[in-house]
C-alpha cells in the first residue's frame, strides 16, 4: 500500500467523518484530503485558489466525490477532471446516497471509476468501503502519470 | 376547368328533342296524308262514278235500239281521261253489249249482274264502278267503269317528298332552337358538376358555383350547393381551429406534466439524499459510541443504541421503498407476450433458497401466458409471493398457490396462501402505502409492498382485489388490462 492521498470531496463533515472512519477500519490509513466543494476540489487537484503552488504532479490515489455538493457539484467536477489531459485517468469513485438510475448513468456516461452508495447502515458502508479499498488501493495499478 | 364539349346530359337533351319532335311530325304527317289520301280516293271514286253515269245515259239510245256500234262510239269517248283501262255497256240479263279498252288486251268481265250494279270494288291497284243505266224510271243496262290509280300514286309519291322535305326541315330547326336553348340547362348542370367535381377532388370548400340568370329550379340548386359549401367551409374552420386550441392544450398539458415530472424527479434526488444523509449521521455515531465507548454503556445504554440504530436503519428502508414507488410510476412501460407460470416458479425458488427450513407446498399452475412488461410483473409477484411466504411464516406447514381462475369473463391470476389472512372489515386499507394491518412485532414490512403492486396492476390497466379471514389464509386477485385479457380469450 502505497501513501499517496485519498481525496475526498464532502460537504458534510458527519459524513466526512464517518467516511474516514469507515477507511480506517478497513486499514486504509492514506492521508485523506478533504474538499467542502467541487471548485475546492479542482483548486486541489490543479494546484489553483488557497492550493496554488501544490505540486500537481502528485495526484492523489483515488479521488472519492461525493454527487450533491455546494458550487460545482460531482458531476460538473467529474466532466471537467475528464476532459483534462491531467486528470483523465485519475481514478473516480462516485459516492453518495442517491440511487436514482439517472444520477447512475450520467455518472459512468462521463467516466466514473465506480459507483459506491453510501448506505444508512454504518456497518454496510464499512463492507462497501473495504472493496473500494481492496480494489482501488491494493489490486489496481493507479494509471502512469504523464511527466 | 377544362369543360368536356359533348356532356352527356346535352347529348340526352339533343336526342330527347330530336326524338320528341321528330315523332310528333311523323304523327302529324302520317294522320295528314291518310286523311288526304282517303278523301282523295273519295274524289276518284266520285269522278268515275260520274263518267259512268255520263257514259251510261249517253248509251241509253243504243241500248233501248240495241245499236252497240254507237254505244261503243260513246264509251271510245272515255279515251279523253287516260285513267280508265276499260269500260263495258251490260244488258239488264248481265250481258256485254259495248266495250272500251284503253289498250286492246285488257280484259273485261264477260257477265256483270244487275245485283253488282252501284258498287264500287278496289282490286289489284284498279278501282271499279259498276252503275245501273235507268231509261224514264226503269232500269236499262249496266254500265261497268274500270280505272287505274295512277293518279293516287302520283299523288302519294308527292305527299312522300313534301313530308320528307318537311320533317329534315323542321327538325333542323329544332335542332337549331334547342341547341340555343339547351344551353341555359345544360350550362349550369355541367358548371355545377364540374364544381362539385373539383370541390371533392381538391377539398377545396372555398369554390362557389356561378348562379345562372333567373329563378328556376337550376339557380336555387346552385344556390343551395353554394349554402352548402359556405356551411362545410364554416364547420371546417371551427373543426381546425378546434384542433388547433386543442394541440395547444395538449402542448401545455404535456409541457406542464414534463416540468412536473422534472420536480419530482428532483424532489425524489432531494428526498434520498438529504432525507438519509442525517440517517446516516445518526447511525454511524450511534455505531462509534458502542464502539469507542464501550466502557462507559452498561447494557441498558447498548439497548438504547441499538434501537436508535434499528429506527434508523428502518427509515432508511422507508425511503428506500418510497423513492422505488414513486419510480415505478416513471419508469417505461413495455408490454410482451410472457409465461407468466414459469416467473412464478423461479421467483418461489428464491424465496424458497432465502427460508431454506420453511416446510411449504407450493402449487403452480402451468402454462399461463400474460402480456405485460416484464420487469414490472416480476416486482408485482415477487411482492405477493414474498408475502405469501411472509404470513405464512407462523405456521408449522404452508401452503402456497399460483394460478388462474375466471372473473366476469376476464382471467384473474391469483396468489392464495392458508397464513395469518387480515380481517376484511379493512380490505380498503391494504393497498394504500404505509398502511399496515399486522404489528411490526408480528410480521415486518414497511407497507409499500402492496401499495406497489396495485400502482403496476394500475398502470396495466388490471384490477387487484383480495378475499380473506382471519387465520384462513389470503388470496391475492389481479388482472392485466381488461382488454388485452378478453383479446387472448377469443
Amino acid at each position: 500500500m502505497n501513501n499517496k492521498v485519498i481525496l475526498l470531496v464532502e460537504d458534510n463533515p458527519d459524513d466526512e467523518a464517518l467516511t474516514v472512519r469507515a477507511l480506517k477500519k478497513n486499514k486504509i490509513l492514506n492521508e485523506v484530503v478533504v474538499a467542502r466543494d467541487g471548485v475546492q476540489a479542482l483548486d486541489y487537484l490543479f494546484g489553483e485558489g488557497a492550493h496554488a503552488g501544490r505540486n500537481t504532479k502528485e495526484m492523489p490515489q483515488v479521488v472519492l466525490l461525493d454527487l450533491k455538493l455546494p458550487k460545482l457539484d460531482g458531476l460538473g467536477v467529474l466532466r471537467r477532471l475528464r476532459a483534462d489531459d491531467r486528470t483523465r485517468l485519475l481514478p473516480v469513485v462516485i459516492l453518495t446516497s442517491s440511487n436514482e438510475e439517472q444520477v447512475l448513468l450520467n455518472g459512468y456516461g462521463l467516466g466514473a471509476n465506480s459507483y459506491v452508495r453510501k448506505p444508512v447502515d454504518f456497518d454496510a458502508f464499512v463492507a462497501a468501503s473495504a472493496q473500494l479499498g481492496l480494489y482501488w488501493l491494493v489490486l489496481n495499478e493507479p494509471p502512469p502519470r504523464r511527466v | 376547368m377544362a369543360r368536356t364539349q359533348d356532356s352527356t346530359i346535352t347529348k340526352k337533351l339533343t336526342r330527347l328533342n330530336m326524338l320528341v319532335s321528330g315523332a310528333a311530325l311523323l304523327m302529324a304527317c302520317a294522320t295528314f296524308v291518310t286523311y288526304d289520301l282517303f278523301t282523295f280516293r273519295e274524289a276518284i271514286v266520285r269522278n268515275l262514278s260520274i263518267q259512268a253515269s255520263v257514259a251510261g245515259s249517253n248509251s241509253v239510245t243504243a241500248l233501248v235500239f240495241n245499236d252497240s256500234h254507237t254505244a261503243e262510239n260513246t264509251l271510245s269517248a272515255l279515251k279523253a281521261a287516260p285513267n280508265i283501262v276499260s269500260a263495258g255497256i251490260y244488258s239488264l240479263d248481265g250481258q256485254i253489249f259495248a266495250a272500251y279498252r284503253r289498250d286492246p288486251h285488257t280484259q273485261l268481265p264477260s257477265f256483270v249482274s244487275a245485283d253488282q250494279a252501284e258498287t264500287q270494288m278496289f282490286k289489284d291497284g284498279n278501282v271499279m264502278v259498276t252503275r245501273s243505266i235507268v231509261f224514264q224510271g226503269k232500269p236499262t243496262g249496266i254500265v261497268y267503269v274500270r280505272s287505274d290509280l295512277r293518279t293516287l300514286s302520283v299523288q302519294l309519291r308527292r305527299y312522300a317528298i313534301i313530308a320528307g322535305v318537311v320533317l329534315a326541315a323542321s327538325l333542323g330547326t329544332a335542332l337549331l332552337l334547342s341547341s340555343v336553348f339547351r344551353r341555359s340547362i345544360t350550362e349550369p348542370i355541367v358548371h355545377l358538376a364540374e364544381v362539385a367535381r373539383v370541390v371533392s377532388r381538391d377539398k377545396n370548400y372555398t369554390i362557389r358555383a356561378t348562379r345562372p340568370a333567373g329563378r328556376d329550379e337550376l339557380s336555387t340548386l346552385v344556390e343551395s350547393f353554394n349554402e352548402m359549401l359556405i356551411q362545410i367551409q364554416e364547420r371546417d374552420g371551427a373543426l381546425q381551429s378546434a384542433r388547433d386550441q386543442l394541440e395547444q392544450r395538449v402542448d401545455e398539458r404535456t409541457f406542464q406534466l414534463a416540468t412536473a415530472n422534472k420536480e419530482l424527479e428532483s424532489f425524489s434526488y432531494s428526498v434520498s439524499h438529504d432525507l438519509r444523509a442525517p440517517l446516516r449521521t445518526i447511525d454511524g455515531f450511534s455505531h462509534a459510541l458502542l464502539e469507542d465507548c464501550a466502557d462507559g454503556l452498561d447494557e441498558a445504554g447498548r439497548t438504547h443504541l441499538n434501537r436508535i440504530r434499528a429506527a434508523t436503519q428502518r427509515m432508511g428502508l422507508l425511503i428506500d421503498d418510497l423513492l422505488n414507488l414513486s419510480r415505478l410510476s416513471r419508469t417505461d412501460m413495455h408490454r410482451q407476450s410472457l409465461d407468466i407460470s414459469t416467473l412464478a416458479s423461479s421467483i418461489a425458488s428464491d424465496l424458497r433458497k432465502a427460508q431454506p427450513g420453511r416446510q411449504i407446498e407450493l402449487r403452480i399452475e402451468e402454462g399461463l401466458k400474460a402480456t405485460a412488461d416484464p420487469g414490472l410483473l416480476r416486482v408485482v409477484l415477487e411482492n405477493l409471493l414474498s408475502n405469501a411466504w411472509k404470513f405464512t411464516s407462523k405456521r408449522a406447514s404452508a401452503r402456497i398457490e399460483f394460478g388462474m381462475t375466471p372473473s366476469n369473463g376476464t382471467p384473474a391470476f391469483f396468489v392464495r396462501d392458508d397464513g395469518a389472512g387480515f380481517d376484511p372489515a379493512y380490505a380498503d386499507r391494504l393497498f394504500g402505502a404505509f398502511q399496515r394491518l399486522h404489528a411490526m412485532t408480528e410480521f415486518a414490512g414497511t407497507g409499500v409492498g402492496l401499495a406497489t403492486v396495485q400502482r403496476i396492476i394500475h398502470r396495466h390497466g388490471g384490477r387487484i382485489w383480495a378475499e380473506s379471514a382471519v387465520d384462513h389464509g389470503a388470496t391475492f386477485y389481479f388482472t392485466l388490462s381488461e382488454m388485452v385479457a378478453q383479446g387472448a380469450q377469443q
